[in-house]
């Protein structure tokens, strides 16, 4: 793999290679020092031109685990906010020769248009509504945790489906990991013909919602109020609010963050015991690390790295000096 | 009435030339011509069609056995970008793009910056288009002053300083009763209204607002796939179905522009059966490109009216055959390559198109079977009717502007660089088979391709 651009372009045993790494770096997260020398030397730019705590902080965080010279630019104050364009930004963040470039964009492509800038290997961290693959992966690691195989499995993907990149990237990567898919929500925010565009099932209700076995709420802005897609927040969260009163014991729920309390789901869902909300933030750092390792080494170690062979990854050699 | 296209404004005006094509296949559907003959030029006209070989003259003899002759195509949609722009297109270039094309008439379209909404902005372009424009350019000027879609602009002294119509183009009249206004004015005035449909509450999805939030391609399951917001069909059609029913209660006529869905040739359809004066265009992208093409992000499919699905492509194929359709139209738009080198939904709007239309829709539709050679070569001319210009004719007694054309050359375009000063088209780098050889305008030959030209030499 060069790139992580989308899930369409993965195919199953892709995503089997980084979820048996994420395991392996699982294992590092429990040591005393969390650090292995895996990409040291190498330089990895994050570039957000969105706001983002999550995902930002846990791609910072997953390069320094793996001892690589990070460099973060966010969009406000910086040459981006003066109207350089993305061509520009890109050439000159070259000349720092980063190894990878993960980025983050309002824009559908930008990524794949950074690719073809750059030579850097580069890691769509959202690209406007239409993916955000390392969230899909990191949702299927959390779930394989739990559940095992993902085969036969019902998935509810509910809300905001329209404007949701999370949405279409998990939904790609559950399908292809052999869960099937449903996504709910008023009909106002669920794209026509998205049956067809990515083979998953519509429902405007949940009425049927005790078929599924895993259900992810999605964020719900309050923008869409002022655009008309709802009528009010609180009727979306009379009708799609997941609340304790519809799920059962057995179902598991998700939500990709930050979360709106008592909008699209209640507080006692979050903090009760079907909640994976917390587990996917773990998730989140060492399927990072895992796709971080997997573009800058392809999966292999380097030439005369000890430490970033097969076993060095299960039980690298920690750093002694802290790091 | 009508007129001819050489009394537009063009550096040639005036000044007719002579010329014989030997031994090529004339076809001219509007005259019945069909079959091998030469065309005898003089002072600009045609004098005879004669049997093949037989004629000869005083000015340069065209040997054209294998070649092609058709009447010269009219594009009565373009942008050449002055004022405000010339960095992406000016009257030079724009008007060496439409020779290069084939094209023996252009007319501009007045959204540029400013706009075009006074007597003495078009006055300036005609004066500059007399000096540079390599074939004849007409100039439109708009509906709304400044383009705001508010108030009329004073659309008599705009008609007598030789606007050639009115359009906001770019932009919608969203306000139904200015639009009312304008096609009861046009008693007065004359001069057709070129219409660019679209209903922004239903393509600008979040909203007015936030027009930035707008919808960057079709509707549909690539939409979908890819998360852009969508352009419906409806916002298109609805708009028709509008104006249609004004211009049929105030007996007046109108041009839509760039028809792109299915919706809207039902709604053609039905306005036509019912007697209401109207004329429409569709552009080459649309007749051989779908929604598919954006699965890329490549922002040189990014235009508006959007690329739509196959079955709307299929739609607009049958009325251009069927002649619903009256013309094509190429929606010529230059830009400058940072408006395009950006991620799709920041990109400008818009695709080149004189230099290669004839050529893709040869390639993508006549050579197929798809489409009649002698439909399309109707087609490709047609557009200067509703603008009250004569479609240029292979009859003797009329204007001698033609195409010729080599059916079998096969070329990249863009790979000897354009005409054009932008490169925005959605071909380059594509195999186009049949390449326009050579265009003239009223006897003179206004292009040569360059192998074309040192063959002749």
């Amino acid at each position: 793999m060069r790139h992580l651009l989308a899930i369409g372009n993965l195919e199953r045993a892709d995503i089997e290679r980084i979820m048996e790494r994420a395991e392996g770096f699982a294992e590092v997260g429990r040591r005393d020092i969390k650090k292995v020398p895996t990409l040291r030397g190498r330089t990895i730019v994050n570039l957000f031109y969105e706001s983002s705590t999550r995902t930002s902080s846990s791609f910072e965080l997953a390069a320094k685990r793996l001892s690589a010279d990070v460099v973060s630019v966010k969009s406000a104050g910086s040459a981006v906010d003066k109207g350089e364009s993305l061509k520009d930004t890109i050439a000159t963040l070259g000349a720092y020769g980063p190894e990878a470039i993960v980025i983050r964009s309002p824009h559908a492509g930008a990524a794949d248009l950074v690719a073809r800038w750059s030579d850097a290997a580069v890691v769509n961290a959202g690209d406007g509504k239409h993916e955000h693959p390392s969230q899909a992966l990191l949702d299927v690691y959390t779930l394989r945790r739990r559940l095992g195989a993902l085969e036969g499995r019902r998935i509810w993907i509910v809300g905001d489906v329209l404007h949701s990149r999370v949405a279409r990237s998990n939904i790609l990567a559950f399908r292809m990991m052999g869960a099937e898919v449903t996504v709910c929500g008023p009909p106002t925010l669920i794209p026509r013909g998205i049956e067809r565009a990515l083979g998953c099932a519509v429902s405007y209700e949940l009425d049927d919602l005790e078929q599924a076995d895993v259900v992810y709420a999605l964020r719900m802005q309050r923008e869409r109020m002022g655009e008309s897609f709802v009528p009010s927040i609180r009727e979306y969260a009379t009708k799609y609010q997941i609340d304790s009163r519809r799920l059962s014991p057995r179902q598991l729920v998700m939500h990709p963050g930050p979360v709106n309390r008592g909008i699209e789901l209640s507080g006692e869902v979050i903090d009760g015991p079907n909640s994976l909300v917390a587990e996917q933030v773990e998730s989140g750092l060492v399927v990072r690390m895992a796709i971080l390792y997997e573009l800058l080494t392809g999966g292999r170690p380097r030439p005369g790295d000890r430490s970033g062979d097969a076993d060095g990854v299960t039980d690298p050699t920690p750093i002694k000096e802290p790091a | 009435m009508s007129r001819r296209a050489s009394s537009l404004d063009w550096r040639g005006r005036g000044s007719g030339g002579d010329l014989v094509v030997r031994g090529a296949f004339v076809l001219d559907p509007r005259a019945a011509i069909a079959g091998a003959h030469d065309v005898v030029i003089a002072g600009g006209e045609i004098v005879e069609i004669a049997p093949p070989g037989t004629a000869d003259g005083p000015g340069e003899v065209i040997e054209a056995e294998g070649k092609q002759v058709f009447p010269a195509f009219f594009d009565p949609h373009v942008h050449l970008r002055v004022p405000g722009n010339e960095d992406e297109e000016d009257i030079e270039t724009g008007t060496r793009a439409a020779a290069a094309g084939g094209y023996c008439g252009v007319l501009a379209m007045a959204n540029t910056t400013p706009p075009v909404d006074s007597a003495a902005d078009v006055l300036a372009l005609r004066e500059r288009a007399g000096d540079e424009a390599s074939v004849p350019a007409g100039f439109l000027a708009t509906v709304s002053r400044g383009l705001e879609g508010q108030e009329l602009t004073e659309m008599a002294e705009l008609r007598e300083a030789g606007a050639v119509g009115f359009s906001d183009d770019g932009l919608p009249i969203a306000n139904a009763r200015l639009m009312r206004r304008a096609l009861q004015y046009q008693h007065l005035v004359g001069a057709n209204i070129a219409l660019h449909e679209e209903d922004h509450d239903l393509s600008r999805p979040a909203g007015a607002h936030a027009p930035h939030l707008g919808g960057v391609m079709h509707e549909g399951v690539v939409s979908a796939a890819l998360g852009l917001a969508g352009v419906p069909s409806v916002a298109e059609s609805t708009m028709i179905a509008r104006d249609a029913a004004l211009a049929a209660y105030e007996d007046a006529r109108i041009h839509v522009q760039h028809l792109s869905a299915r919706e809207s040739v039902e709604v053609v359809r039905a306005a036509k059966d019912a007697g209401v004066r109207i004329t429409c265009e569709v552009t080459p992208h649309h007749l051989v490109l779908t929604d598919e093409e954006v699965r890329t992000l490549d922002s040189r499919f990014k235009m508006n009216p959007p690329l739509r699905a196959e079955d709307d492509r299929q739609a607009l194929i049958e009325a251009l055959r069927s002649g619903l359709i009256d013309c094509v139209a190429t929606d010529h738009a230059p830009h400058a390559a940072e408006e395009k080198e950006v991620p799709f939904e920041a990109a400008a709007m818009g695709v080149t198109g004189l230099e290669t239309a004839f050529a893709v829709l040869h390639s993508k539709l006549v050579l197929p079977g798809v489409l009649d050679l002698a439909v399309l070569v109707d087609r490709m001319s047609a557009g200067a009717a509703a603008f009250d210009i004569e479609p240029s004719s292979l009859t003797p007694g009329a204007e001698a502007s033609l195409v010729l054309f080599d059916p079998e050359a096969e070329w990249e375009p863009g790979a000897d660089g354009w005409e054009s000063r932008s490169d925005n088209s959605c071909f380059s780098g594509s195999r186009l088979h049949g390449r326009v050889l050579a265009t003239v305008v009223a006897g003179q030959v206004v292009y040569r391709q360059r192998s074309f030209a040192m063959g002749v030499a």
